[in-house]
C-alpha cells in the first residue's frame, strides 16, 4: 500500500520500539478494564455474557444430542427436566436445542449484517466527511430521505419487493444502519478534519488512502465501536420482533421469535415454551446493552486521558 | 428565523419526494403482477392488457412516478386491490386510531420519564441513579411483543382487570375505547418511558457541570430555582427532539404491538397489505407515515429553535 509506494516515508527500522509501546498499550488496556469494572461492573458481567452467548452459538449444536426440527410426539409439551432442561414444545422438540440453533442463526444473520453496514458506513462516512462539497451534500440528503423511513416500515417494504427470506431481512439492515453509521463517523471526522496532524500528513504529501484509513481510521475507531454494538442490540431487536411476526423466517426453523409467537397458543397449558425464548431474546439484547455502555464508558475515559 | 423556517420546510418537502421515489421504486420492484391480483388466475390477454393500460403500468417508470405523485398530492390515492376500497380514507382512519395510541403512551410514558431522568440526573452515581440506569437498561431491551405478552398474561388473563384484545369497534366512543387502549398504550409507554428517561438524565448531568450552575449557587440562587429554572429548561431542550424521534419509533414500535393486540391500527393494515401485495395500500400507508415522521421532526426542529435563545437562525 502506500509504505512501499511513497518513498518520502524515512520511519522504517523502528523494531525495537514496538515491543515497549505495546506491552504499553495491552497495560493501559488492562487499566481501562479495570477501572470500568470498578466504576460499572454490570457492563462488564454484560460483555461476559455475550461472550457466553456467542460461545453457546458456536459449541453449542455439539452439547445437545437433539435435532431442532424433528418432532417426537412420543414427549410432547413435557415440563423442564434433566433430559430437557428447558422442556419441550408442542411437537415434542427439545427447546434448549432451538434456542441454541436459533441463537446460531441470529448471531449469522445480526452479526453479518452490522458488520457490513458498520463497514459501508465507515468508508462512506470517512470519504464524505473528508472530501466535503457537493458529494457530501448529495448522500446526506439522500441519508435523511432514508431516515425518514421508520425501520420496521422500510424492512416490511424490503420483505415485499426482495421477498420473505433472511438474506432480504440481512439487506434490509444493512439499508437501515448504513446512514445511521455514516453520519456518526462523518461527525468525527469533520471534528478532526481540522486537526494538526492530519494537516501535517496533508502537506506532507500522503495518498488520500492514506490520511483515511492510517490518520483518521484510529481516531474513528472509539466511537465506531460503541455505534456499532448499539446497531448489534437494535438488529437482534428487529430481527425478533420480524420473527414474531412470522417474517423472515420460515417454519420450523428455529427462532426465538417465532418461537415466542407460536407459544402463545399454548400458554395456558405449557407457560415454559414462551417463557425460554423470550428470556433468551432479553438477555441477549440487555447483555450487548450493557456492554454498549461499558464500551461507551471506556470511550469516555480515553477522551478524559 | 424566517429564512430558517423556510429552509426547513424545503428540506422537509425535499425528503419527502425523495422518501416517495425510494418507496415508488422500491413497490414497484415487488414480484408478482398487479393483474393477477387484480383480475385473478385465467384472466384473459386482452383484459390483462386493458387493465394494464387502465392502471398506467405500460408507462416509463417516471411517467408512473408522476401520475401516481400528482395523484396522492390531489387526495386520490386509487382503490386497494385486496380490500377493494378507495385507500385515502381507509389509511386515514387507520392512522388516527394508531395516532390514538400513540397519544395515550406519550401521555403515560413523558412526564414521569422527565422526572424520574431529572432525578437520577441530580443523583449521579448514587443509589437511585445506579437502580435507574440499570432498569432502564433493561427495560429498553425488552422486545414490544413480549412485553405485550406479559401483559395481557397477567393483567388481562391473570387478574382478569381489562380485556385481552384492543379490537374496537370502528362506532365505539372514546369511553368504550379506552379499556381496550390501555394495555397495548402500557407497552409502547414502557419502551418510551424507559428512552425518554435515559436522555433527560444524560441531559441533566451534562448542565450541571456547566459552570452557570456553579455561579447561580455561588450567588446565592436558591438550589430549586437553580434547577426549575436554570437547569430544567436548558436540559429539556433535546428531550423536545427526543420525543419527536421516538414518535417515529413508535411508528415501528406499533406495527408490532398493534398485531399482539389485534388493534386495527396503521402497522396492522400495512403488515396486511404487504402479505397481499397490495402495491397501492402500501405506497399510501407509508408514505403517510413517512410524513407524520417527517412532519413530527419538523415540528421538534422548530420548537428547538424557537424555545432555545442561544439559537439564533437566519
Amino acid at each position: 500500500m502506500s509504505a512501499t509506494s511513497d518513498p518520502s516515508k524515512t520511519d522504517t527500522g523502528t523494531m525495537p520500539t514496538i515491543r515497549p509501546l505495546r506491552l504499553g498499550a495491552l497495560r493501559r488496556r488492562g487499566r481501562l478494564l479495570r477501572r470500568l469494572w470498578s466504576d460499572a461492573p454490570i457492563s462488564v458481567i454484560g460483555g461476559v455474557g455475550v461472550l457466553l452467548f456467542l460461545l453457546l452459538a458456536l459449541i453449542g449444536p455439539y452439547l445437545t444430542p437433539y435435532n431442532p426440527i424433528a418432532n417426537n410426539f412420543a414427549e410432547r409439551s413435557e415440563t423442564p427436566s434433566l433430559a430437557h432442561p428447558f422442556g419441550t414444545d408442542n411437537f415434542g422438540r427439545d427447546i434448549l436445542s432451538r434456542i441454541i440453533y436459533g441463537g446460531r442463526n441470529i448471531f449469522a444473520l445480526t452479526g453479518s449484517a452490522t458488520l457490513i453496514a458498520v463497514g459501508l458506513g465507515l468508508v462512506i462516512g470517512l470519504y464524505v466527511g473528508y472530501l466535503g462539497g457537493w458529494i457530501d451534500q448529495i448522500v446526506m440528503r439522500l441519508i435523511d430521505a432514508l431516515l425518514a423511513l421508520p425501520a420496521l416500515l422500510l424492512t416490511l417494504l424490503l420483505l415485499g419487493a426482495l421477498g420473505n427470506s433472511r438474506f432480504t431481512v440481512l439487506v434490509a439492515i444493512v439499508i437501515l444502519y448504513v446512514p445511521i453509521v455514516t453520519r456518526v463517523v462523518r461527525s468525527v471526522v469533520l471534528d478532526i478534519k481540522t486537526k494538526a496532524y492530519i494537516e501535517a500528513a496533508e502537506i506532507g504529501g500522503e495518498s488520500r488512502f492514506h490520511i483515511l484509513f492510517r490518520e483518521m481510521l484510529p481516531a474513528v475507531l472509539p466511537t465506531l465501536a460503541v455505534e456499532g454494538a448499539l446497531r448489534f442490540s437494535y438488529a437482534i431487536f428487529l430481527v425478533a420482533s420480524l420473527g414474531f411476526l412470522g417474517l423472515g423466517v420460515t417454519r420450523p426453523e428455529p427462532d426465538w421469535g417465532l418461537m415466542v409467537s407460536e407459544a402463545r397458543d399454548w400458554y395456558a397449558l405449557s407457560p415454559h415454551m414462551m417463557f425460554f425464548p423470550a428470556a433468551a431474546i432479553v438477555t441477549l439484547v440487555v447483555c450487548v446493552n450493557l456492554m454498549a455502555d461499558g464500551l461507551r464508558r471506556l470511550l469516555e475515559y480515553s477522551e478524559v486521558d | 428565523m424566517t429564512a430558517y423556517l423556510i429552509r426547513r420546510v424545503l428540506f422537509f418537502g425535499l425528503t419527502l419526494l425523495l422518501t416517495s421515489l425510494i418507496v415508488f421504486a422500491a413497490v414497484r420492484l415487488l414480484p408478482g403482477d398487479v393483474e393477477t391480483a387484480v383480475l385473478g388466475r385465467g384472466a384473459e390477454p386482452a383484459a390483462r392488457a386493458a387493465l394494464r393500460e387502465e392502471l398506467g403500468l405500460d408507462l416509463p417508470f417516471f411517467m408512473q412516478y408522476g401520475n401516481w405523485l400528482s395523484g396522492f398530492l390531489s387526495g386520490d390515492w386509487g382503490n386497494s386491490y385486496a380490500m377493494k376500497l378507495p385507500i385515502m380514507p381507509l389509511v386515514m382512519e387507520r392512522l388516527g386510531n394508531s395516532l390514538r395510541l400513540a397519544l395515550i403512551a406519550m401521555l403515560i410514558a413523558v412526564p414521569p420519564s422527565v422526572l424520574l431522568g431529572l432525578f437520577a440526573g441530580l443523583n449521579e452515581g448514587k443509589l437511585f441513579d445506579t437502580v435507574f440506569s440499570l432498569g432502564s437498561l433493561i427495560l429498553v431491551g425488552i422486545p414490544e411483543f413480549v412485553m405485550g405478552i406479559i401483559l395481557i398474561n397477567v393483567v388481562a388473563l391473570g387478574w382478569g382487570i381489562l380485556p385481552p384484545s384492543a379490537s374496537v369497534p370502528p362506532d365505539a366512543s372514546f369511553g368504550e375505547a379506552l379499556p381496550r387502549l390501555i394495555l397495548p398504550s402500557l407497552t409502547a409507554a414502557a419502551v418510551l418511558l424507559a428512552y425518554i428517561g435515559r436522555l433527560t438524565r444524560v441531559g441533566v448531568i451534562a448542565e450541571m457541570r456547566r459552570t452557570y450552575v456553579r455561579t447561580a449557587v455561588l450567588k446565592g440562587l436558591r438550589w430549586r430555582q437553580v434547577i426549575f429554572k436554570h437547569v430544567l429548561r436548558n436540559a429539556l431542550l433535546p428531550t423536545i427532539t427526543v420525543i419527536a424521534i421516538s414518535l417515529g419509533w413508535l411508528i415501528s414500535g406499533l406495527v408490532v404491538i398493534e398485531n399482539v393486540f389485534a388493534y386495527p391500527g396503521l402497522g396492522r393494515l400495512m403488515v396486511f397489505a404487504i402479505q397481499q401485495r397490495d402495491l397501492p395500500l402500501i405506497l399510501g400507508g407509508v408514505m403517510i407515515a413517512v410524513t407524520v415522521f417527517a412532519l413530527a421532526n419538523l415540528i421538534a426542529d422548530l420548537l428547538y429553535a424557537a424555545l432555545n435563545p442561544r439559537i439564533r437562525l437566519g
